[in-house]
């Protein structure tokens, strides 16, 4: 079975503040999937990292929560996307250390560790789409 | 403005960090915990993170920075109270916190600094 959306929700990440809200979300939304005390502080941490590269780097955007099913398992996807600047070199992106504004490099592939799963769309000029997912 | 409180303990200033960081409160901080060290010529800060549920690399990155303004300062930083789940994640996050010294809780963490201070133990803590 593919993979059905059984809810979602959208959340405007334009601020430090939003940042704030969208982790106290995914952690009630992570607490009330069953996740672990571990995994839902691995996916609060991948949230946080990506909604901080939203509201820094991609002058602002969203993120949509949506709670996930393979008929065996349920999980949790985040979609952060914004019409920023875009990524001219993801590799180099993905790339721990690596940094384009002051922060520490960490966000990007850090968030890839602490999913399951991981996928990235930019485009120069037109914007970045980041998904993560995680199974309980 | 929210400000974090600045507590002094005997010879050291004790910051505990209890709510979620934002970029003005973590430069409040950054500017509040300098002015107390040279106020209150301490050569020790524990930063008590035992209530946060999340470190990303944000708040790495300001804990980074308060121990290394702390250095430059004449004072040693010992963060305390990680919880387990946090460290886990900062290790597959890919944050080390180097030059930041830890301690199981903030008793643990005057014993270190009072060790690393005056000597006044072998080194065990």
């Amino acid at each position: 079975m593919a993979t059905a959306v059984s809810a979602e929700e959208m959340r405007p990440l334009g601020s430090s503040e939003d940042v704030v809200v969208v982790r106290q979300v995914v952690r009630a939304l992570a607490v009330k999937l069953g996740f672990s005390l571990v995994d839902q502080t691995k996916m609060v941490t991948a949230a946080s990292e990506l909604a901080r590269n939203t509201v820094d780097y991609g002058g602002g955007g969203t993120v949509r929560l949506q709670t996930i099913t393979d008929g065996k398992r349920i999980g949790l996807r985040l979609t952060f996307e914004d019409k920023g600047p875009g990524i001219e070199d993801l590799a180099l992106a993905l790339k721990d250390g690596y940094t384009s504004g002051g922060g520490l490099g960490l966000g990007l592939g850090g968030a890839k560790r602490l999913s399951n799963e991981f996928e990235i769309v930019s485009r120069p000029g037109e914007g970045t789409r980041v998904s993560i997912a995680r199974w309980r | 403005m929210d400000r974090i409180p600045i507590l002094r303990m005997s010879e050291f200033l004790l910051v505990t960090i209890q709510v979620d960081m934002h970029d003005r409160l973590a430069m409040a901080l950054q500017e509040d915990l300098t002015d107390q060290i040279v106020r209150h010529r301490s050569h020790g800060v524990l930063i008590d993170i035992s209530t946060l549920e999340v470190v990303d690399s944000f708040i790495g990155r300001m804990i980074g920075n308060i121990a290394g303004m702390s250095r430059i300062l004449d004072a040693e930083t010992v963060v305390v109270g990680m919880r387990p789940a946090v460290a886990i994640t900062l290790v597959e996050l890919g944050l080390s916190l180097p030059g930041v010294r830890t301690a199981l809780d903030v008793d643990k963490g005057m014993q270190l600094l009072r060790t690393s201070l005056h000597g006044t133990s072998n080194g065990a803590s």
